[in-house]
């Protein structure tokens, strides 16, 4: 009987909790169809922001750099990971393979604010200019740890009678690294693919730092908007954003489940709060 | 010739860590010996150390953070507890989870709107006859959307934690003529203790550094060693003070993490 009633309990609390993580989002939504101007009195229905949102060509510019940036160092960054994930396997030493993986992680639990502010001495020192090309190299650097992160427990999985057994049978290293190693890499190298995109498009402290005048990503563009106040526009984008974010979301988990995770507990976006 | 190709895989990810781990933390830490004119000085840590302003900040965005990680745990604890017991518990997580996976700054945003004079949150207060306040641009609804972002990084290895504790356990404690409550305090909180130490490392630093939250919600009001960094490196140009606070930031870090960290050693002990 008591147990029941804790039960009950339990699930309005709960119930309260979800309300209250939702409400936010919801209430932005609801506003991006008001005609109105504020977030204070709902006008009446209409797309008129989202309209404005559709013709807004320096948004759709912000938008398609983004992009590119999160495609782009997503991609170079998990070349390098997964090399990473390899270079880490292949030390022999204990307390080496331990040092190399705590470099790794340096840069996962740092603070956003440090690693921009640092990396903008870096690039000031050797005198790159501040722009899309330091954008990209930060979004690299900071994705690559999650590439090695997911890659890394593949290759442990792996028995290494395997890697033997091809050599035995005349396989070149090339040959069973390419036949043998990198298939069983693929669900990590796959799922840290995802990781370092969803890390590079979300990421707003760092580029903040590195971003220089003239290049801008969304979420520099929407924090720079929204200290000017209330702009029903960016209500009509965070609509969008959700939307993307569940799509972004159920992939994330058709790729994780084909990566044989499925009992495994799922990754927070750690690059959101950090 | 194999050494070579070797050679080849291990360049680029060693190169990142001399490049992009090793240089910026080197440079963060030379940076904040030099003054306005690049020359080294001990000057920006004796202005920090002797200046009543730096002090009362960093010991504010303590409290701040304090303040943060306690509210997050008591609202996660009974939400990790809770979500353990439900049936379909993974997707009830998912649930709490999909929030993080949105727009930081557009949850922030959401806030100006619920917060602003006239908004939903005042017109709730006035409804209940509470009356109409100042919310924005004070203390405490940075505490608010800072606790509201960070909720589910709680929860997760909280949920993680209980989610591991076999249930045998509990079911001993219980054989045992343990109480409820007795069974909560011997059994489930030390075991689940692991969860609640990291939920509070991924809580408490990213309280101490974010900035954007403080600048669109309170204003200039709230500085948190965060908001001083930003500050420092790019409206005042005063890169070496920026350094200085970044290098207390670290050994905040370092001290947050030393204090709820000690699980490693146990782990290591495991077979």
């Amino acid at each position: 009987m008591k147990k029941q009633h804790t039960g009950w309990l339990g699930k309005v609390y709960l119930a309260l909790v979800l309300v209250i993580l939702y409400l936010p989002i919801f209430y932005l939504v609801y506003y991006s169809f008001s005609s109105g101007k504020t977030m204070e009195k709902f006008g009446h229905f209409s797309l008129v922001h989202y309209r404005v949102l559709a013709t807004d060509t320096r948004m759709i510019q912000i938008v398609i750099n983004t992009a590119i940036i999160a495609l782009l160092s997503s991609l170079i960054a998990t070349v390098i990971g997964t090399l990473g994930a390899l270079v880490i396997k292949r030390v022999r030493f204990r307390q080496q393979r331990q040092v190399l993986l705590s470099l790794n992680n340096v840069l996962m639990v740092s603070p956003d604010v440090l690693i921009g502010a640092s990396f903008l001495i870096f690039f000031t020192v050797i005198g790159l200019r501040l722009g899309f090309v330091s954008v990209l190299l930060s979004h690299i650097a900071f994705s690559i740890p999650i590439v090695v992160l997911m890659v890394l427990p593949k290759l442990n999985e792996m028995s290494p009678t395997l890697a033997d057994a091809a050599a035995d049978l005349g396989a070149t290293p090339w040959q069973s690294l390419s036949r043998v190693t990198l298939p069983a890499m693929t669900p990590g190298i796959l799922v840290g693919y995802f990781m370092a995109f969803t890390y590079s498009l979300d990421d707003f402290a760092v580029t903040f730092f590195v971003t220089g005048n003239g290049f801008t990503t969304l979420s520099v563009e929407i924090y720079s908007r929204a200290r000017q106040g209330i702009n029903l526009e960016i209500n009509a984008l965070s609509t969008v954003v959700f939307l993307l974010s569940l799509a972004l979301v159920a992939g994330y988990y058709f790729l994780s489940s084909r990566a044989g995770r499925r009992n495994r507990v799922m990754t927070v976006k750690e690059g959101d709060v950090q | 010739m194999m050494k070579k190709q070797q050679a080849f895989f291990f360049v680029p990810y060693l190169l990142w860590i001399v490049l992009f781990v090793i240089a910026p933390l080197v440079l963060i830490i030379y940076q904040s010996f030099q003054n306005l004119s690049g020359h080294f000085t001990w000057a920006n840590y004796a202005s920090y150390l002797g200046s009543a302003t730096y002090l009362k900040m960093t010991a504010e965005s303590v409290w701040c953070a304090l303040v943060i990680t306690v509210v997050t745990l008591v609202i996660s604890y009974p939400t990790a507890v809770v979500l353990n017991r439900l049936p379909n518990k993974q997707f009830w997580l998912l649930l709490v989870i999909l929030p993080t996976w949105i727009n930081l700054l557009l949850k922030t945003y959401a806030f100006i709107g619920l917060f602003a004079h006239n908004g939903s949150v005042n017109h709730f207060l006035e409804f209940l006859g509470l009356g109409a306040h100042q919310l924005l641009f004070t203390d405490t609804s940075f505490i608010i959307v800072a606790s509201y972002i960070e909720l589910p990084f709680m929860v997760l290895p909280i949920f993680n934690s209980l989610a591991s504790l076999p249930s045998s356990l509990i079911n001993a404690a219980a054989d045992l003529g343990a109480s409820r409550w007795q069974t909560f305090t011997r059994v489930i909180w030390p075991l689940s203790l692991s969860g609640v130490k990291a939920g509070i490392q991924a809580v408490f630093i990213p309280s101490l550094s974010l900035f954007m939250i403080t600048r669109l919600i309170a204003g200039n009001r709230v500085i948190t060693l965060g908001t001083a960094i930003e500050e420092h490196f790019l409206t005042t140009q005063n890169w070496g003070m920026g350094s200085t606070i970044g290098v207390i930031l670290i050994l905040a870090m370092f001290i947050v993490m030393g204090l709820t960290g000690e699980k490693k050693k146990q782990q290591g002990g495991r077979h």
